[in-house]
């Protein structure tokens, strides 16, 4: 089953087309990793997917309805969103930033529910944030600033997790951090996610499902084991590499073969 | 009974707002605006005090009062609800509608440097304004209504010319100069045109004066106010939203394009009535907003306390202005101008640390 789907879906920008004619369905449950070349259309994609676009042609379907022909705040209390690098208003705290994911649940004449206070001090303590509620955004590392981040979206209490490029920026050490998140956020709480990711490797680590993307459409999809393949790799990032089992994980990992070590590698 | 009729309080995690609920309904607020906006409105009745009673025939705060509550004498009654009254109030609504334009346009643009001003309503309210009164047209009808439409158009053809792909900001601020600067060429050749009682008439206003102004201009503006503020009260929250760009807030769920055209509609009219009120009040509108943001120090713009301030500031700008150089009455455009400028340069300057630095 999927809730959110794209059908014949073409998105632009300006006169350019980059996301051609593409069908996707996004499994429920499931974490859903969107990679590709530079300029393959991935971020247009998850764009088009969370409304931000409207399609030129073919349409987003959220629970079987026409995303674009939905109120946008009723959109936002099933799918929930962040872009790829977020601004906070300057002297803004990990409080407010937080409490903000809750914009879709409250009204002028509810500004501040019982269940908002739970869901922020939820999403805050599920993102090791609590400690961090007073202090400004601005003043925060580039992890903890994610972790803050994620916790907004998950304030927003959305079934659909929509993230773009929620490593970008961190080191190594905060990438698997905040990837680990985001893992537990699908495994404990059912949420389905999506997100486009540049490191193949992590990639197929974290992705139930894989949806690797060449020039606006989808080259492969699937299971990260059965769609990592050296051919895969050579038609969409247009890279020789190799393919081995991950030995941590079992996964496939990339080993890219730069002209200077195709020689000594040779081919299998 | 009596504990099911009393609102819940509690305190939000971050220590700094409060939260009051009953039923369903909860209202959040914030003790720093609380306070800071009793602080203004003490100051408000203070300056206000002073207004009504210095000038070329002094009157005691005592006889003030008695005036204010219809037990003065006729003499007196004159002085206070007649000639100073007008001129108060009429001051106080421009500049709560020139604050408050302020902070909606800013909010909108996500820039401190905008403002009605430099995006261009002024100077178009102000060329229309102008036309009415070099050509001769009605003051009291025409002026308003021509100051309202050529703030909008003026609005509308910024907001066409920076459109592109729904992107504000800088290129905004520039479009707006740009349109500024023409619509001033034009306002230049129309008193260029004028005889020489209409030239200094309309320059006088062009200054932004608050001299002879009655319960006419206070009507105009009062109904603005009193009309659009509890609108732009409403949109506070969505505006608290966009103030994290456009993907965050639709993620978020707000209509990202109505929303904005509702402010700016909102920020056109409120600057544009104020202006055909008052004239061009110089840097009150770009000022308020930016001074009301250091005073409470909470997240997004505090649009009553933009007010407040924005009314503060022209109250006590106008009250300097007749009194500085008596009995010579100076237009209240350029007290603003004189205190403006500098203080918002303080402000800048404190803000990036340069001032605080031994």
């Amino acid at each position: 089953m999927s809730r959110l789907e794209a059908r014949e879906l073409e998105l632009s920008y300006d006169d350019r087309l980059i996301v051609k004619g593409l069908s996707v369905a996004i499994p429920d449950g499931e974490v859903t990793v969107i990679v590709g070349a530079n300029a393959c259309g991935k971020s247009t994609l998850l764009r088009g997917l969370a409304r931000l676009l409207r399609p030129q042609g073919g349409q987003v379907l959220l629970d079987g309805q026409a995303i674009g022909s939905l109120r946008t705040r009723d959109v936002a209390r099933v799918l929930g969103l962040l872009p790829q690098s977020p601004t906070a208003p300057d002297g803004l705290t990990v409080g407010d930033l937080v409490g903000r994911g809750r914009n879709p649940h409250q009204r002028w004449f509810a500004q501040w529910s019982e269940s908002d206070e739970d869901a922020v001090t939820e999403a805050l303590r599920r993102t090791g944030t609590a400690e961090l509620a007073a202090r400004p955004v601005d003043e925060l590392s580039g992890g903890q600033r994610q972790r803050v981040w994620i916790a907004m979206t998950l304030a927003q209490g959305t079934d659909l997790l929509l993230l773009d490029e929620p490593t970008t920026y961190l080191d190594l050490a905060h990438q698997v951090e905040v990837l680990d998140l985001i893992a537990d956020l699908n495994a404990r709480d059912g949420r389905t996610v999506v997100m486009v990711l540049h490191d193949l490797n992590q990639a197929c680590r974290y992705a139930d499902h894989l949806i690797a993307m060449r020039n606006g459409a989808v080259y492969a999809e699937g299971r990260p084991e059965d769609v990592i393949t050296e051919d895969v790799v050579q038609q969409v990032f247009g890279l020789q590499a190799r393919v081995v089992p991950d030995p941590v994980t079992g996964t496939p990992l990339v080993l890219p073969l730069s002209s200077r070590h195709r020689r000594s590698a040779g081919q299998p | 009974m009596t504990t099911a009729l009393r609102p819940q309080v509690s305190v939000r995690a971050d220590g700094r707002s409060v939260v009051l609920r009953r039923g369903r309904a909860s209202v959040v607020v914030r003790p720093p605006s609380v306070s800071v906006g009793a602080a203004l409105l003490v100051a408000l009745v203070v300056v206000g005090a002073l207004t009504l009673s210095v000038g070329e025939f002094p009157v005691p705060v005592g006889d003030v009062v008695r005036s204010l509550l219809g037990r003065g004498d006729a003499g007196v009654d004159f002085i206070v609800l007649d000639l100073r009254l007008p001129r108060l109030v009429c001051g106080l609504l421009v500049g709560a509608a020139f604050g408050l334009a302020g902070a909606l346009t800013q909010a909108v643009a996500r820039n401190p440097l905008a403002s009605p001003d430099v995006l261009g309503v002024t100077a178009g309210a102000t060329a229309a304004a102008v036309a009415v009164l070099v050509l001769g047209g009605p003051r009291t009808t025409a002026l308003p209504v021509a100051a309202l439409v050529g703030g909008v158009l003026t609005a509308v053809v910024v907001f066409l010319l920076a459109a592109r792909r729904g992107v504000v900001g800088v290129r905004l601020v520039l479009v707006g100069i740009g349109v500024s600067a023409t619509l001033q060429a034009a306002t230049n050749y129309l008193l260029l045109r004028a005889d020489i009682t209409q030239a200094q008439a309309a320059t006088v206003w062009l200054t932004g004066s608050l001299n002879g102004r009655g319960w006419t201009e206070v009507v105009t503006v009062g109904v603005a106010v009193a009309v659009l503020l509890p609108v732009a009260l409403l949109l506070t929250r969505p505006v608290g939203v966009l103030q994290f760009g456009d993907d965050t807030a639709r993620g978020l769920g707000v209509r990202v394009g109505a929303t904005r055209s509702v402010l700016v509609l909102l920020a056109v009219a409120l600057a544009a009535l104020a202006t055909a009120a008052a004239g061009p009040i110089a840097f009150v509108a770009l000022s308020a907003p930016q001074i009301a943001v250091r005073l409470v120090r909470t997240p997004g713009l505090p649009l009553v306390t933009a007010g407040l301030v924005g009314a503060l500031l022209v109250a006590t700008a106008d009250l300097l202005a007749r009194r500085l150089l008596a009995p010579t009455d100076l237009p209240v455009g350029v007290v603003t101008a004189v205190l403006g400028a500098p203080f918002l340069l303080w402000l800048l300057a404190r803000a990036s640390g340069l001032a605080g630095r031994p």
